[in-house]
């Protein structure tokens, strides 16, 4: 057996994506705390919408649930494209999903702007801002690392040990949708019922 | 694995970290050697013991009378929430972490810990909200004054109407020691699962891996509900939102959930590694197997498992519906089984047994004993009556502190002098050791044992002043507490002298089983490099003459020779 001791020689890069989805779990658990303070206080407020406002619009952020879904599967394919080999398909692509989530960060921006009620506005107000704000904070953080990862594909050299990064950035672009599609159904859905 | 070609000079190598430096400076620099990290932990964490405990002695100085007469009752408030903040996340947090570094990848055999930048970046954490928290001192308002539980509405006062006070700074001192916990708990989770020695089979690993195992997860699962919260209240205290206001709609209790949700499973955190301590100890310095060791290994999961759903106990009067304490009550008396399958584990492990009572032993046994009688007040006060009547006195302070200090902290001191000589290569004074146990021994059990009948007779906790029929608890209360100071003397004094001129140790002095110990002392920068062993048994074959290595006596003459 040949010891040679090389700076660095043990190789961490397997690790990487069990660390990864451990964060992911732990960080889903921030999510269902502040969805089960929505609920609870969804279903113990003897008033839930502040005076003066009737509720939230639909329209506008079913469209921008539109866009966040199908840009998870923009986002599988991008990654099928790097499988194959394919590294101009997967930089196009994979930008695609970039703008998509570009597009939900400005629909959510139109959205608040546009909104009667702050921050302050009782129980509803506050955790409206509070879970889509938090959730907005991850599509902005995801669409970075997705800039990063299209950055990182045109050094040379990059895959040579794998792409275990693509990989968990877009593990992370799927969890920031599902995220979204509970919230969806939570604030905007529920509401109507 | 033939011993023919193994060259001793290699574990005599440089650290692997070009650039890093190897001499004392490597312990106050970014260095990405677990065993460093967790020198690192733990020489921090003591340093904020004795920052904690001169908190806590101001405190006891304070009830030593019945009057509040030496510090000002607002003061008095900041001291002993700052006690508890300090002594949870400033101490024992970074000490169990600290002993995680150094344990868990010389136990499996991994060169490293699997994310090593990540695991310097969590300790390096530590002294930022370290700063942030001590800081929080020189504010004009003081420090935050709500207790450690930080209970709106409380919390959420600010009567001098300050743009920052105390209560902000110690949320944000305390989202990043979550920050820091998660990240060393995701290293801790993956390096187990994925970085053990060949053979060595989830039964095959030691029970300090499994409980600190079981730890960790629970660091996963919980935190992030506890900074939810935290986020929620910052948010009401800085942004004017209402979410644990009743007069905008929201709800004070549901804080309490978030908290406790976390806060509970947390003294697990803390207590399992403890556990695991004392599964090594007891074996090694019994020279027996240890008793029922599969039960002992899955009862750590029982309790992570129980721990997540029996938080409501501590809520049981504030305003908690009768069903959900009685759910509660029955959740919370359960986790006295697998808890009992460790203690009957341990004490049948012990029995017949030709005890060596070492300090670590000493410890380890204090802190049994100890643990055994905080469990008894724990189910006490776990049932609904009890716990209506004696809560919010000194009873729970008591029961509270025969956990963390008289069991825990116990536990820690025993896992410093068992693998003090392993980790520092150096062999620690016996005499001064013992010194420290009896004096912290007989410190704790004064401190803490008369509170349990202040208690009783309905002392309230977390008041300056108190009525004079509980004055003599209070005294004897407040010379065990000045004891445990003392008892810092011969610590500080046997690990500094110890470390610079005590005699080397070998690879093994006890005798123990483990990977680690057949690594020489100091273990070099990566462990077993790529010569790790192959695991055959669980590494609690004493007397059995069962090694726990194939190929034992390579490895034993291989670390002799180093």
């Amino acid at each position: 057996m040949q010891l040679n001791h090389t700076p660095g020689h043990i190789k961490h890069s397997g690790h990487n994506l069990t660390g990864f989805v451990i964060f992911l779990c732990s960080e889903s658990i921030i999510f269902l705390a502040f969805f089960a303070g929505f609920t609870l206080f969804k279903l113990t407020s003897p008033e839930w919408l502040p005076p003066g406002v009737e509720g939230l619009e639909v329209r506008m952020p079913l469209i921008n649930t539109v866009v966040l879904v199908s840009s998870s599967f923009v986002a599988y394919f991008a990654e099928r494209y790097l499988h194959k080999g394919n590294l101009w398909g997967f930089r196009i692509v994979w930008f695609i999903t970039m703008l998509m989530g570009a597009y939900f960060v400005y629909g959510q921006y139109v959205e608040w702007s546009s909104l009667e009620f702050g921050l302050g506005s009782g129980v509803f107000g506050g955790t409206f801002y509070l879970l889509t704000g938090f959730h907005g904070l991850h599509v902005i953080t995801g669409i970075g690392l997705m800039g990063l990862m299209l950055y990182h594909s045109f050094r040379p050299g990059n895959y040579e040990k794998g792409d275990m990064g693509v990989t968990a950035v877009s593990l992370f672009w799927h969890f920031v949708d599902v995220i979204w599609i509970i919230l969806f159904v939570l604030i905007y859905v529920w509401q109507r019922y | 694995m033939t011993s023919t070609k193994f060259d001793p000079r290699i574990l005599k190598a440089p650290h692997p970290v070009p650039g890093a430096p190897d001499n004392w400076k490597r312990f106050f620099s970014f260095n990405t050697d677990a065993k460093v990290i967790g020198i690192q932990y733990i020489a921090t964490s003591l340093l904020f013991l004795l920052v904690g405990g001169l908190l806590a002695m101001i405190v006891r100085g304070e009830l030593i009378t019945p009057p509040a007469d030496l510090v000002d009752p607002t003061v008095y408030n900041g001291l002993y929430t700052m006690h508890g903040t300090v002594m949870l996340f400033l101490f024992l947090f970074p000490v169990l972490n600290g002993l995680n570094n150094l344990l868990i990848p010389t136990m499996i055999g991994a060169p490293d810990m699997a994310f090593p930048r990540l695991n310097a970046a969590a300790f390096w954490l530590v002294p930022v909200f370290a700063v942030l928290l001590m800081g929080s001192f020189f504010l004009p308002g003081g420090p935050a004054q709500a207790g450690w539980w930080s209970y709106p509405p409380i919390s959420i006062q600010n009567p001098m109407g300050l743009f920052f006070n105390g209560e902000q700074l110690w949320l944000l001192a305390v989202a990043l020691s979550g920050i820091s916990s998660i990240f060393g708990a995701i290293n801790f989770v993956t390096t187990i699962v994925r970085m053990r020695a060949p053979g060595m089979g989830f039964f095959k690993m030691p029970l300090y891996c499994w409980t600190a195992w079981g730890a960790q997860i629970i660091q996963l699962i919980g935190l992030p509900a506890l900074t939810g919260g935290a986020i929620m209240l910052l948010f009401d205290l800085s942004f004017g939102t209402s979410f644990f206001r009743p007069e905008g709609g929201g709800d004070p209790v549901l804080y309490q959930h978030f908290f406790w949700f976390y806060s509970h499973p947390a003294v697990y955190v803390m207590v399992l590694p403890v556990f695991g301590i004392f599964s090594e100890v007891f074996t090694c310095y019994a020279r027996k197997p240890l008793f029922g060791y599969k039960f002992v290994a899955l009862a750590s999961f029982g309790i992570v498992f129980l721990s997540l759903i029996v938080w409501v106990h501590h809520m049981f009067y504030t305003g908690t519906p009768n069903w959900m304490r009685i759910l509660f009550m029955f959740t919370t008396m359960t986790i006295a089984v697998p808890t009992g399958v460790k203690v009957f584990a341990w004490v049948a492990t012990l029995w017949g047994g030709k005890l060596r009572l070492t300090t670590p032993m000493l410890f380890c046994l204090g802190g049994l004993i100890n643990f055994i009688f905080a469990g008894i007040t724990g189910v006490m006060l776990g049932t609904v009556p009890i716990d209506i009547h004696v809560g919010n006195t000194y009873f729970v302070v008591a029961h509270f502190h025969y956990v963390i200090f008289n069991a825990i902290v116990l536990g820690v001191f025993a896992a410093v002098y068992h693998w003090f000589p392993k980790f520092t290569g150096h062999m620690y004074y016996e005499g001064l050791g013992k010194l420290h146990f009896a004096l912290t021994f007989i410190g704790c059990t004064l401190n803490w044992l008369p509170l349990h009948w202040a208690g009783l007779l309905g002392m309230p906790r977390r008041v300056a002043s108190y009525d004079p029929e509980f004055a003599i608890w209070n005294v004897i209360a407040s010379i065990g507490a000045f004891m445990l100071g003392v008892a810092a003397i011969p610590f500080i004094l046997n690990m500094v002298s110890s470390w610079a001129r005590g005699p080397q140790s070998p690879p093994n002095p006890w005798g123990a089983i483990g990977l680690e110990w057949l690594l020489p002392s100091p273990p070099p920068a990566e462990n077993f490099e790529d010569d790790v062993p192959t695991v055959i048994n669980n590494p609690y074959g004493y007397g059995l003459g069962e090694p726990q290595v194939a190929d034992e006596e390579y490895y034993i003459r291989r670390a002799q020779e180093a």
